[in-house]
């Protein structure tokens, strides 16, 4: 019997690693190959009043420009698609892509976008997510500035009786906590190269993390089937979400077709920095009802996510976050409201942890306040607590192959903590 | 205006025509197609274009490529001998010390640098010789576990 | 003065996007001399499916890993993978590894039966070869049926899907969404020294240990614990993109200013660990849980913090200013 699961076997990438064999799409240079650079809007609300680039098309070197009028099929992306490749009027945040130039060098193409008339009605901002659920602030979107859940304007999630749990508490507990803003940084800035291919087909070389789920995204903006896309990727220079949006395929793609020649548009470090995705940043508000044994009866979590100008992953992270945000627990009466604000930043979409790093810093700070308050050791309210086999979460799943009581023994005895004989008794088995 | 850039790269001249503007890493990614030294942020920050020249350690991006004239420059291209790994590849490899590998090479060449000059560091001096070069996937551990087996004489040949 | 405290965070991770909804496929073919190629839509970030993926089918066709290659390169042949996200790949390109590798053993068997002349309940798939269970005469090498396979005119390929149920919507009033892949666990402990004088923090010792189901690899296992902590340190200490948030004043703009950790900020204690307790629907057992190497390291830290100086620091990251103000407020 084959036995490799388990076994150390070396990275069958590995040794492309060591040799720098492993080709990133920025180490791919096509003869003819022209750059792309992008025009992004100066301010962090407005509308465009007027786009002239024609001064731009004349130039020496420059071999296409497109806006929004180049998007040949639905100029929005995105998990939720209200984000559009090229903003046809409105400004929802610093950054926003309005024009992209294709140039045979960047230098080029930086110069030209210079050439570009661009007149832009500034208006104010919101940038503070409190301030934009207040009536009559600026709002980000149409819409308005509370995303809709099928919920209403917050994920609900009710489990049990809080205000019951609240009743026959011993002590309540109550904080206030933020998470702030997180940029990916993966050592690979976002690029894309595109081209047509030999069977007159538009092939995109992709940084995605998702190859099959930014194609389906693809297909709509370009107009095109699936079968009409060979998206090439598969090998990633670090991604850990940010490569979970689209940030250049559909820029390059759009140009490629137009202008039928191989383009590469890459992200420096500062657009990297400025204009793309990020984890959103929390603020939460936790209020526990707990008895003098340490078990925890009641919690009241409220969050406010600010996701930024567009939607993206943001309500996804919000219901991912409410899912869970009540921490590894069978606390038997828990309500969540969570809250998806729209603001003037770059949109927040993904970055690993998805929701649940900002809820578990959360949640981690208020049970290690828990223990305080009641005098605990904070081992003890955590092995009270911890899920057992067949525990129902807050959205009411049940808990299978439950292993945090042996994650937190084998824990303490590495860290040489000597546990009570109580706790190490326990075991996610049963209670 | 373009100039004429004469250098040794991994022990072979070459020769290529350059702007006074282009930066070594420009030089050797763009002209050259030597790939190894990565672009991850032209600002001297991440360290993934490090490069050797007349053995020194080196940041691509910061350095202008007509500086190089006459020098000898090391990629991780030129790391194999004989079609051979390099001592610090094979431990990179078996050490688990690449998770994407894009910071790898400019890793790599950090180590060498590093090696080449105290060929038994402490786990400090590792740790300082490769803390201009950031990892993102964080496998800081993992590397310098593998140029400590190297400095042990592990992957002598 | 410098002050030394202990923190612990736990915490978990599901699988996959809530609710499900997030298919993966796996194909594999044999080729004319016995070995196998992979092919899936996964994508490889450093995470290792590129090698997780080979050593699961390597073990259910069991056959030498050197025989499987793995391609992911490109849509035209990758089968389709909802994405790379949500820890989602072990568990869900795994389970459809496992059912595409079944599912050729099946056409494998198949094939053998007419071959042999035998049922094919009775063909046996095994160490490398194909053959009459009881019957040492009627057996073949992988290398001769693959051979026979595609020379006499067949195509062997199996295929498999994997999802884990479809798409769940939140009910309205309760929340109630009971669908959840897998759910993985871990617990921090972190010990920390802080600089009251300069509120600098320096993270002395670390400990992380993640009930995983399964552990696919275990020094891949390592390389996401030990890569993790170093994201989670940013996290509780340096990384803010808008430090004077809400405000966009003073945002970041490389990585000068947006601080993400180096090696110099590695603890000089860093222990990882695993533990398994297995999945009924993971893959021999595997959990996705890799996200969470990240998660925790951060609230054990700003834990230590308060264990060290007895002030909470509440808001992320835990600055060497924030630290000052928390004292100046607790002495005022």
């Amino acid at each position: 019997m084959a036995e490799y699961v388990g076994q150390p076997v070396l990275r069958y990438d590995g040794i492309g690693h060591v040799t720098a064999r492993t080709r990133y799409v920025d180490d791919i240079q096509l003869p003819g190959m022209l750059y792309i650079k992008v025009l992004t809007s100066p301010v962090h609300k407005g509308i465009i009043r007027h786009l002239d680039t024609s001064a731009a098309e004349r130039m020496p070197g420059v071999a296409g420009v497109i806006t929004a009028k180049d998007v040949p099929g639905k100029n929005a992306y995105g998990l939720i698609p209200d984000q559009p490749v090229f903003t046809p009027e409105h400004i929802r945040y610093k950054g926003e892509r309005i024009a992209a130039v294709a140039a045979v060098d960047e230098d080029t193409a930086m110069e030209a976008l210079e050439k570009i008339k661009l007149d832009i009605e500034e208006q104010e901002p919101v940038f503070d997510p409190f301030k934009a659920m207040e009536p009559g602030a600026p709002l980000v979107r149409p819409e308005g500035n509370v995303w809709e859940f099928n919920s209403g304007k917050t994920r609900k999630i009710r489990f049990g009786d809080v205000e019951k749990g609240f009743a026959e508490a011993d002590v309540i507990v109550e904080g206030t906590y933020t998470t702030a803003t997180n940029d990916h940084a993966p050592m690979e800035p976002q690029v894309s190269v595109a081209y047509i291919d030999e069977t007159d087909r538009l092939a995109i070389y992709t940084v995605s993390q998702d190859l099959y789920f930014h194609l389906g995204m693809l297909t709509a903006i370009f107009n095109l089937p699936m079968n009409k896309i060979r998206y090439i990727g598969g090998t990633v220079g670090g991604g850990f979400g940010s490569k979970n949006d689209i940030h250049c395929d559909h820029v390059a793609g759009l140009m490629a077709l137009k202008i039928r020649k191989p383009v590469k548009y890459r992200h420096t470090r500062r657009e990297e920095t400025a204009y793309t995705t990020k984890r959103g940043p929390w603020t939460f508000y936790f209020k526990d009802g707990v008895k003098k044994d340490g078990r925890i009866i009641a919690r009241y979590v409220k969050t406010v996510h600010d996701t930024g100008g567009y939607a993206g992953m943001g309500p996804y992270v919000v219901d991912k976050n409410s899912i869970l945000v009540a921490g590894p627990y069978a606390i038997p009466n828990v309500w969540v409201d969570g809250i998806c604000v729209f603001t003037n930043k770059p949109p927040c979409s993904s970055m690993r942890g998805f929701g649940i790093i900002n809820g578990t810093a959360a949640d981690q700070l208020q049970t290690a306040r828990v223990a305080e308050a009641i005098g605990k050791d904070p081992w003890e309210v955590h092995f009270i607590n911890a899920w057992r086999e067949g525990d129902l979460g807050a959205t009411q799943f049940k808990v299978e192959a439950a292993g945090l009581i042996e994650a937190m023994k084998r824990a303490a005895e590495l860290a040489g903590i000597e546990l009570p004989a109580h706790l190490k008794a326990m075991s996610s088995r049963g209670r | 205006m373009k100039y004429v850039l004469s250098f040794n790269l991994n022990g072979l001249p070459v020769d290529t025509l350059v702007k006074a503007t282009d930066t070594l890493l420009d030089v050797l990614r763009e002209k050259l197609n030597v790939v190894s030294p990565k672009r991850g942020c032209d600002n001297g920050d991440c360290g993934a274009c490090t490069v050797l020249v007349n053995g020194e350690p080196v940041r691509a991006c910061l350095t202008i490529g007509l500086t190089v004239a006459g020098k000898n420059v090391q990629t991780v291209e030129g790391l194999q001998q004989d079609g051979k790994l390099h001592p610090l590849q094979r431990a990179f490899h078996e050490h688990y010390a690449a998770q994407c590998g894009f910071c790898t090479p400019g890793m790599l060449i950090a180590a060498k640098a590093l090696l080449d000059k105290n060929p038994k560091p402490t786990r400090e001096q590792i740790v300082e010789g490769i803390s201009g070069n950031l990892c993102r996937c964080g496998t800081y551990v993992e590397v310098v576990e593998a140029i400590q087996a190297v400095a042990a004489g592990k992957y002598k040949e | 003065m410098k002050k030394r405290g202990i923190g612990i965070a736990v915490g978990t991770h599901p699988a996959g996007l809530k609710g499900g909804g997030d298919p993966s496929q796996a194909q594999i073919r044999l080729k004319p001399d016995g070995t196998f190629d992979l092919l899936n839509g996964a994508v490889d970030i450093g995470q290792g499916c590129k090698t997780i993926l080979r050593q699961l089918a390597a073990d259910e066709l069991d056959v030498p890993l050197e025989n499987i290659t793995h391609q992911n390169i490109d849509t035209d042949t990758g089968p389709m993978c909802t994405g790379t996200f949500a820890s989602r790949v072990t568990f869900m390109d795994g389970n459809a590894v496992l059912a595409a590798a079944a599912d050729l053993k099946k056409k494998i068997r198949d094939w053998a039966a007419e071959y042999f002349e035998c049922s094919p309940a009775d063909v046996e798939v095994a160490n490398n070869k194909v053959f009459v269970k009881g019957v040492p005469e009627k057996s073949l090498s992988m290398a001769e049926v693959g051979a026979m396979v595609n020379w006499g005119g067949k195509f062997l390929v199996g295929t498999g899907a994997y999802t884990p149920g479809p798409g769940q919507q939140f009910d309205p009033e309760t929340g109630k969404m009971t669908a959840i892949a897998s759910l993985a666990f871990g617990c921090c402990v972190a010990e920390v020294e802080v600089d009251t004088e300069t509120g600098v923090v320096d993270v002395l010792k670390l400990v992380q240990v993640f009930e995983v189901g399964k552990a696919m690899n275990r020094l891949l296992c390592k390389g996401q614990n030990n890569g993790g902590a170093m994201m989670g340190i940013g996290f509780g200490l340096t990384e803010n993109v808008c430090p004077y948030y809400p405000t966009m004043d003073f945002a970041v703009q490389d990585l000068t200013d947006y601080v993400i950790t180096t090696a110099a900020d590695m603890p000089p204690v860093m222990v990882e660990d695993i533990v398994e307790v297995p999945h009924p629907n993971g893959p021999r057992g595997a959990k996705g849980y890799s996200e969470m190497t990240a998660s925790l390291a951060g609230p054990a830290i700003l834990n230590a913090i308060h264990n060290a100086i007895g002030v909470w620091i509440t808001d992320y990251p835990a600055t060497p200013e924030r630290i000052l103000k928390a004292l100046e407020a607790a002495h005022a």
